[in-house]
């Protein structure tokens, strides 16, 4: 019933919003490549060869190093925090009954709505009193927090709709509520934890905000503010500016190319649904 | 949201569940351990006893019935509370600070001064407050609005016909998603630069008096930034419409052709009702993040040129940070928060025919 132009059509569409899709990211990884003299802002491979020592350059001239390991252990903390405390809330929300329980399910909703403007100022305040500004835990136990409204929200869908016969059958085989959780319920929803580990990954590989509000001194920058600040410095070194920002922007890349059903899975579940 | 807020009001067809369960649960086991079986039947016994009590008792014993045998109920609390200090101490209470410092005029150093609702009067009187609001309403058109509507007119299109290599098409078009803001912004700068690739390519086609510092004029700089959101919006918008139109039945469409419907009625009698909750989606997703839009804007325009990209995220951290109007910054902040639920909440209602 459809035509061959019609179907022709559906390409060329389709090639045409890819093209519109990938420029900005092509430009950026051609600019990357090319020569350091160059003022071209990209989209011409250089006719000079390809310059990885760009990369090096950038490296080692923003100090991406640092940035990297501090980006890292931030992400990961975040990341493992998040993943514990979601699992453990989203169990007793998902399967156990008491007093009280949606109401404090719909209070960890809420945080997925909240801007972090809203909360950014005060937060401030609070951990530069508590001497946690200007340290990595300034900045993995806000994000933490935030994270944690898409981690419950996310694993309790999980745990409502894990079967609960088998609950039952674990019960009657003598499993408290802890081994339940950890044997059975567990191993049983790693697809399930791991879309909400690639997104948590995803969202603070990639905060800013947060750590342009927390982290003044250099040795705690984390690599977006890294490539703000080389922006700031370097804004007419256009290649080593764009080197920096391919090598921010390449482990998300890595991980969601490898896993790009979690990533939209996820984030299309951000709102509310159910 | 919907499931949650119903379940009080199920509640008298529940018995039936739990009573079934209770015989099911010991029936179970009754192979493995004889010592049940008593039990199994003095259960049974109990629960046919239980239909002739009066409902509150019944659902009261119910309740009862449905906790997990020898689980004190407390222990619900316990999971929770890591996952809640947290959230309690880190969110919800400097929430709260926001809403106590928004009714303070304080410089963030000297003592704080009462204000009542000055700061949230100047929203609507001084135009420096007015200003970056009514830039973020009209940068929702660019990342919502616009996104939405390519979005559905592409799902329209491809709906219609089985494409091959779906799967490459959308890793690519939702890879703007996933790109840190601060790398998109690098990015587009140079593109939208005074001789970075637009301006290349309009005296290319000889557009010369078109071309234009377009991030640092004036009038051209907010749609700028607004065409980068649509590129980071449009993907998402893409992808959703598409798996919910895959979901469509086949057969409205063949009934739809049937009855001599052409593309475009197919799109309103068909496509467009079969994607309410889709669009409903799409719009609280990229509401929430245009409203959230700080990283951009820091990394494009900084606000300028004057205040001509200044939106409410960004004078936030300006006000904060920058010159020192705490109780200003706090009150959009809170301003924002909710302008965002009264956004998303109105119009995905709106979007499902909901009523409330």
């Amino acid at each position: 019933m459809i035509s061959r132009t019609e179907r022709t059509l559906t390409y060329a569409i389709l090639a045409l919003f890819t093209v519109v899709s990938l420029t900005p990211v092509l430009g950026i990884v051609s600019t990357a490549l090319g020569s350091q003299s160059s003022l071209n802002t990209g989209f011409s491979l250089p006719d000079d060869g390809l310059h990885w020592g760009n990369f090096a350059d950038a490296w080692s001239r923003g100090h991406f190093g640092t940035y990297l390991r501090n980006s890292v252990l931030v992400t990961l903390a975040v990341v493992a925090i998040t993943t514990v405390f979601s699992v453990l809330a989203a169990y007793a929300f998902g399967v156990m009954r008491f007093p009280g329980s949606t109401a404090l399910f719909y209070l960890f909703v809420l945080g997925l709505a909240l801007p972090q403007e809203a909360l950014v100022v005060p937060l401030y305040f609070d951990l530069r009193q508590l001497e946690l500004t200007d340290t990595y835990w300034g900045l993995i136990l806000p994000q933490a927090a935030q994270s944690l409204a898409f981690g419950v929200f996310w694993m309790r869908t999980y745990f409502r709709g894990s079967a609960q016969s088998v609950i039952e059958a674990a019960r009657i085989d003598g499993a408290n509520s802890w081994t339940t959780l950890w044997r059975v319920l567990v191993p049983m929803g790693r697809p399930a934890i791991s879309t909400m580990v690639v997104i948590v990954f995803m969202w603070t590989w990639n905060e800013f905000l947060m750590a342009l509000v927390m982290v003044s001194d250099e040795a705690h920058r984390t690599v977006p503010l890294g490539l703000a600040f080389f922006q700031g410095q370097h804004s007419s070194e256009t290649a080593l500016l764009a080197a920096a920002a391919v090598l921010i922007a390449l482990p998300v890349v890595i991980v969601y190319v490898a896993l790009q059903r979690r990533f939209i899975e996820g984030m299309l579940s951000g709102a509310v649904k159910e | 949201m919907k499931g949650d807020a119903r379940r009080p009001a199920s509640n008298p067809q529940r018995p039936a569940d739990g009573q079934a369960r209770a015989v099911v649960g010991p029936g179970k086991t009754a192979p493995t351990s004889g010592e049940l079986a008593p039990r199994a039947m003095r259960q049974m016994a109990r629960t046919a006893h239980h239909t002739g009590r009066r409902p509150a008792t019944q659902r009261l014993l119910n309740r009862y019935r449905r906790r997990a045998p020898g689980e004190p109920r407390a222990i619900g609390y316990l999971y929770i509370l890591p996952a809640l200090a947290l959230y309690g101490a880190l969110l919800l209470f400097p929430f709260g600070q926001s809403v106590w410092l928004s009714l303070l005029h304080w410089d963030g150093m000297s003592a704080a001064t009462w204000a009542g609702s000055d700061n949230y009067r100047d929203l609507f009187t001084d135009p420096d407050l007015r200003a970056p609001f009514a830039h973020a309403l009209l940068l929702l058109v660019f990342y919502s609005a616009l996104p939405v509507v390519i979005g559905l007119l592409l799902a329209a299109l491809l709906s219609r016909a089985p494409v091959r290599g779906m799967t490459f098409f959308r890793t690519v078009l939702f890879l703007p998603q996933v790109l840190a803001l601060v790398v998109v912004g690098v990015a587009w700068r140079a593109i939208l630069a005074p001789d970075g690739l637009l301006n290349d390519t309009l005296r290319a086609v000889g557009l010369d008096a078109a071309a234009r510092p377009w991030l640092g004029d004036y009038d051209w700089a907010l749609p700028a930034v607004g065409v980068v959101g649509t590129w980071v919006g449009t993907g998402l918008c893409m992808v959703l419409f598409l798996a919910g139109a895959q979901r469509i039945p086949r057969e409205l469409y063949e009934a739809a052709r049937l009855d001599g419907a052409g593309p475009v009625r197919e799109f309103f009698a068909v496509t467009l009702p079969g994607l309410r909750s889709q669009i409903a989606v799409a719009l609280t997703l990229t509401i929430v993040a245009g409203l959230r839009n700080f990283d951009l804007i820091y990394i494009t325009t900084s606000g300028g040129p004057g205040n001509s990209t200044s939106v409410p995220a960004y004078e936030v951290y300006h006000r904060a940070f920058e010159t020192n109007e705490v109780g200003s910054a706090a009150a959009i902040g809170v301003a924002l928060t909710v302008l965002i639920f009264v956004l998303t909440v109105t119009l995905s209602r709106l979007v499902e025919g909901r009523r409330t």
